[in-house]
């Protein structure tokens, strides 16, 4: 890099080389730094040392003894079953959530990208649920899916019983709908950008070929968006991981019995509620091991198809 | 990488403002009449019906004094009123937690658009150690569960700097948003680099290349950003509902949020005066974004994330 300088004297050459051709950079850079080690690098650091140790809270200023304990909070972070159920849920979520989130958006995205009339409309349409706070759309969805609210009222003698959001069975399921309504609008902008690098030439051989619509949107469409489709996958992968506000408000607190609990809210109840910071940060990190799990075996799967 | 569709917005090929690259009036009219472009329009309008109608409902719901949710109800034709948002003013300071709401968001912006500038332009424009492994960061950052550190950010935020109930405490884990750097590096980088070779060989410094010369070219970058931005903390729930306990420093989602868990019960029409509390807390975001939402389009946004 320095070479491309000629350089100025001794001095100036030797800060180059060690600093490159720009040193000022380093002071712009310096407060995103500072910030990403503050709010990144040091938490995750410290957490993995909170959960190796037997860690709570004190008043400020009080000095305590803080004994190492190996891997006991994972061991009791494993044996809760309030836990096992939350990742199982999680995993539930997952399996609905992705593929309905990826499926829909690429669907809304090609269609959306073809359409000539009212776009602007159909983009805000889609996207209005994103931009808005979660915590008010959960006030609307609580009055839809309400026992005796709408959608039960439409669908008369086919509500099921007990309704949506207090039904062991459905309480995740429909928090995971939720979520991908809410989320979709973001996904769909993701495909648009892939969609406008697809090359015009690719359709229009597939047309030549005699390709249906279905076909070029099979042959052409699905392999050319494919690194979009993995990114998707794993940005509704994290979203899911971190879900909260959803089971916190929709389902009163991960209702009924558990069934709609996360791990975010766990981490909460534990470490916030009941005091237990050193177990909460072990489902942290326990989730983030999930979370590269299930990062991976999309990665293997999304590979292999 | 990403920079081939990273352009300004003005000269985004797919937004609609940008008709002279329609196709020709032919494939117009084809386009009108296939079985294929009927199905694909209902069905896009169904789907936008159905991404809108919780916001009609929520919106008809506000104003309703007694909740009625059979499907004529949708269509109230009478007995409109606004004594939701009166009961929702009262059992939640409104103006306050807006206030609160705003400083929050405000403070993130601002420190967002100062030292995110300022790290995408060094990201882009100056070489000096480390760059790349920084621009790594970037990248790792946007996919880190934010969530997964809450314990110890409470820790530290709450315990060690004691900054609960304060709004330095709610905007810090969120001060500079990654993606905003992002979107400013993609910005400075389309710029020619001539333009800041010979700001250079005129002997400006690169602050004042920045401020006067790279700064107002990229005046719709920072919209964009500032959008992007005001999502986040806007929306934001669990932060900033575990670090105020006092209701008077509580943005809007969370005293919204603490009502509907705890309050709603006891109020005369909860659903009504949750949902009135939904509208206002709806209302900022949903107008600033359809207000600029030709700035929140794929080529803006969508190369940013792509990564």
């Amino acid at each position: 890099m320095s070479l491309r300088r000629p350089p100025y004297g001794g001095a100036r050459h030797r800060v180059t080389a060690v600093l490159g051709r720009h040193p000022v950079g380093i002071p712009l850079v310096a407060p995103y730094v500072v910030f990403l080690a503050a709010v990144f690098a040091y938490p995750f650091g410290f957490a993995v040392w909170i959960s190796f140790h037997d860690y709570f809270f004190t008043a400020p200023g009080a000095v305590v003894e803080r004994p190492f304990v190996g891997f006991d909070n994972y061991v009791a972070v494993l044996n809760d079953p309030a836990v096992r159920q939350a990742f199982g849920n999680i995993l539930v979520f997952l399996l609905i959530n992705v593929p309905l989130t990826t499926l829909l958006a690429l669907v809304l995205a090609t269609a959306l990208n073809g359409a000539i009339r009212a776009r602007t409309f159909l983009r805000v349409a889609y996207y209005v649920p994103y931009v808005t706070a979660s915590v008010a759309v959960v006030g609307v969805w609580l009055f839809l899916f309400n026992s005796d609210g709408l959608v039960n009222r439409v669908l008369g003698p086919l509500a099921p019983d007990p309704s949506w959001l207090i039904n062991e069975r459905l309480a995740m399921p429909t928090v995971a709908v939720y979520v991908a309504w809410k989320q979709l609008g973001f996904y769909i902008l993701l495909y648009l950008a892939a969609l406008q690098n697809v090359p015009k030439e690719l359709y229009e051989s597939a047309a030549v070929d005699g390709a249906s619509r279905w076909q070029s949107f099979r042959k052409v469409t699905v392999p050319a968006v494919r690194p979009a489709t993995a990114l998707v996958v794993i940005l509704s992968t994290i979203t899911g991981a971190n879900l909260f506000t959803e089971p916190y408000l929709l389902t009163g607190g991960g209702g009924p019995n558990g069934a709609s609990a996360s791990p975010v809210l766990l981490m909460y109840r534990r470490g916030i509620e009941q005091g237990q910071p050193d177990v909460a940060a072990a489902i942290g990190l326990v989730l983030v091991v999930f979370v590269v799990a299930v990062s991976l075996m999309n990665r293997r799967l999304l590979e292999r198809s | 990488m990403t920079d081939i569709d990273a352009r300004p917005h003005e000269a985004a090929p797919t937004t609609p403002t940008a008709p002279v690259r329609r196709p020709a009036a032919p494939a117009r009219r084809r386009d009108r009449v296939t079985v294929a472009g009927v199905v694909r329009a209902l069905v896009l309008f169904a789907g936008a019906l159905l991404f809108l109608f919780p916001f009609y409902y929520m919106f008809i719901g506000s104003l309703q004094a007694e909740p009625d949710t059979s499907p004529a109800g949708a269509i109230p034709t009478r007995g409109l009123t606004l004594q939701n948002y009166r009961e929702i003013n009262d059992a939640v300071d409104l103006v306050g937690s807006l206030i609160n709401s705003g400083i929050f968001t405000g403070g993130v912006i601002l420190s967002t658009v100062v030292f995110g500038v300022l790290a995408g332009y060094a990201l882009a424009r100056l070489h000096f150690r480390g760059r790349g492994a920084l621009f790594g960061l970037v990248l790792l950052v946007q996919v880190v569960p934010f969530h997964l550190l809450l314990i110890p950010l409470y820790v530290l935020v709450v315990r060690s700097y004691g900054l609960a109930d304060s709004y330095l405490g709610m905007i810090l884990p969120f001060a500079i948003n990654s993606t905003a750097v992002f979107v400013f590096r993609q910005f400075f980088l389309q710029l020619p680099e001539e333009l800041f070779a010979s700001a250079r060989v005129d002997g400006a410094g690169e602050v004042r290349i920045l401020w006067s010369i790279a700064l107002p070219l990229v005046r719709p970058a920072l919209l964009t950003a500032v959008l992007l931005t005001f999502i986040g903390p806007w929306n934001e729930f669990l932060w900033p509902f575990l670090i105020t306990k006092r209701a008077d420093m509580q943005p809007l989602a969370v005293s919204l949020a603490n009502y509907i868990s705890n309050v709603a019960a006891r109020a005369a029409n909860p659903f009504g005066a949750v949902l009135a509390g939904a509208c206002v807390l709806a209302a900022p975001a949903v107008a600033l974004f359809v207000a600029f939402q030709r700035h929140f389009t794929s080529t803006n946004i969508g190369s940013s994330l792509k990564g």
